[in-house]
């Protein structure tokens, strides 16, 4: 009996440990993920120079010439582009859906939103590649509509939640005072749920900052800062993705100090995402 | 019973009957037109991307896509299929364990306000929103490089499963959260330990909603391309083993499409991506509907 116990006891105890040690991978992944991309990608950084890597012009491997800055003009010029394109229309279609649309509008569009989000990144750059580049050339202006139509459902789903949390008795108060119901959800209830919605932009900007293949298949990949926005440029993603097949030492290792540099955006963006989110849950 | 949204259009209705000033009726004019434009705009983007792709791709599907062989003169599918299949098998198999362990020590073993808790929350979220090309280029350093796998299936699989992890980690936590604390009392009240309330009464409660959270991580796997080129690698063959590189479907498309040599190839295998995607996406909202159906009844 005592013994049978102990056995019980032991089993409950090393379920915990279990537990607890899958629980701890996440931890894990993270500091390994830091630990590899920075001791790989801080020496080049060292060899570069910290200030010529990050503020040089030139993108020349060939002759040793090491400067990111037209990737990171490029990465800002995709996003802002993608931004304007994919906002406006993401949360005006997440108001409709919130509070305009009747059910069985609402019961196509749904399901819609969520296809879009599940169509990988290739077959959008495929798209793109056939549809728009033959109009518009490989270039931002292309990037920035497809990118704006990739980050649609991460916007629409996220303000829609924001939109849908807010509580109804908002609208009815608004109703009783004479407002019509656009006003009402326009004025009261779209302000309300203001920081879900910018939570939504954020999340939307580190979609479009991180994608890579559709980008790569449509912004035409010249390392240049331009301000024409029917020219071609390179971001961040691309410029690891192009290269690294055939790089080599410095180069190589130039690259993964690229693609921390991206890391240490994404994780400013995710820090500012949760605490909209942390905000937008208090309200 | 009259359900809010009859609700709101009866008020609508009624603001519309009543007299108001012009300008305020044109401003609401206004102002529904262009939701309605919107959510038009995005409908219409996805059935034309999709009907675009049905169109030009489905005449070019036929039985020399699903050969066995891939070869330069017949750029079959099949293998990278497959490989797909093995990547989605190998990286759930991983995930999975680790995902629901997890969930379960957040949510059955700990307590509010915990420090282990809060940085483990911390972390998962930093991983969902890493983009995939540096799991790919981390994939690379570490399992591809360090651990010395080289470019193969199990690389590829084991960088994907640490991207998928925190899907599965949050969906199982929703769903074990979702389980009625009484379940779990009523378990202990027969004398029943914590290990065997969550396997034998919790875990099988909570099966749809980690089921949909793994259909979600499916849905990922399926899409990869950046995380898996320089980790899973490009050779379009079933592979031997663990050990050897495959390329998946998704990566197959990008391969075909940037060689630019077989567009009609390109759009059937685009045709195939996305009856996978449909699939997954129908029997996922199969199971929503299913758990909230439960949790009325």
């Amino acid at each position: 009996m005592m013994k049978k116990k102990n056995f019980a006891k032991l089993k409950e105890g090393l379920a915990k440990i279990l537990f607890l040690i899958a629980a701890c991978v996440s931890i894990l992944a993270v500091v390994l993920i830091c630990l590899f991309l920075f001791a790989n990608g801080i020496p080049a950084i060292g060899e570069v120079g910290l200030f010529k890597f990050l503020t040089g012009e030139v993108w020349r491997p060939g002759n040793d010439i090491y400067g990111i800055l037209p990737m990171i003009v490029g990465s800002l010029y995709i996003t802002a582009g993608a931004i304007l394109f994919g906002v406006p229309i993401g949360i005006l279609t997440a108001i409709y859906l919130s509070r305009f649309a009747s059910r069985p509008v609402a019961r196509l569009l749904n399901p819609a939103v969520e296809l879009l989000a599940g169509i990988p990144s290739v077959v959008y750059g495929f798209f793109g590649l056939v549809v728009i580049v033959p109009v518009l050339g490989s270039s931002i202006l292309t990037a920035s509509i497809l990118l704006g139509i990739m980050i649609l459902p991460t916007i629409i789903t996220v303000s829609k939640s924001a939109l849908d949390a807010v509580p109804q008795h908002y609208y009815e108060g608004a109703l009783a005072l004479g407002a019509t119901h656009e006003r009402s959800v326009f004025k009261i209830m779209f302000p309300a749920a203001r920081s879900g919605v910018m939570a939504a932009v954020v999340l939307g900007i580190g979609r479009a900052i991180g994608e890579t293949m559709a980008v790569m298949m449509v912004a035409g990949n010249q390392p240049r800062i331009t301000g024409n926005i029917f020219e071609g440029i390179r971001t961040l993603t691309t410029n690891i993705v192009l290269e690294m097949g055939y790089a080599t030492d410095l180069h190589r290792e130039v690259l993964i100090a690229t693609a921390l540099v991206l890391f240490v955006f994404i994780l400013i963006i995710n820090l500012s995402f949760s605490a909209l989110k942390r905000r937008s849950e208090k309200v | 019973m009259i359900t809010r949204r009859q609700e709101e259009h009866s008020i609508k209705e009624k603001n519309r009957v009543r007299t108001m000033p012009r300008i305020q009726r044109t401003c609401a004019a206004i102002l529904r037109n262009l939701v309605r434009a919107a959510a038009l705009l995005t409908g219409g983007v996805l059935v034309f991307l999709v009907g675009y792709i049905l169109i030009k791709g489905i005449p070019h599907l036929n039985w020399d896509l699903f050969a066995w062989e891939y070869n330069s003169t017949n750029v079959s599918l099949m293998p990278a299929l497959i490989n797909t299949l093995l990547m989605v098998l190998i990286s759930v198999l991983i995930s999975l364990p680790l995902g629901v362990g997890a969930a379960i020590y957040l949510v059955e073993y700990t307590g509010k306000g915990n420090k282990l808790v809060g940085l483990i929350r911390l972390t998962a979220e930093t991983l969902t929103g890493i983009p995939s090309i540096v799991y790919g280029l981390f994939g690379m350093l570490f399992f591809v490089n360090w651990v010395n796998w080289k470019l193969s299936l199990l690389s590829g699989a084991c960088t994907l499963a640490i991207m998928v992890l925190p899907t599965i980690m949050r969906t199982t936590e929703e769903a074990l959260k979702s389980v009625p604390d009484s379940f779990r009392e009523g378990s202990f009240g027969l004398g029943a330990g914590r290990l065997r309330t969550v396997f034998k009464i919790v875990l099988p409660s909570a099966v749809p909603g980690i089921l949909a959270g793994v259909i979600l991580a499916i849905g990922r796997i399926v899409g990869e391309s950046a995380a898996l080129i320089y980790t899973a690698g490009t050779v379009a063959e079933v592979p031997a083993s663990l050990l050897d590189s495959a390329r998946t479907l998704s990566v197959h498309m990008y391969v075909l499409s940037s060689e630019g040599l077989y567009i009609n190839q390109t759009y059937a295998t685009a045709v195939v991506l996305l009856v996978i995607v449909v699939g997954i996406n129908t029997l996922s909202a199969f199971l929503a509907r299913k758990i909230s159906n439960k949790s009325i009844g």
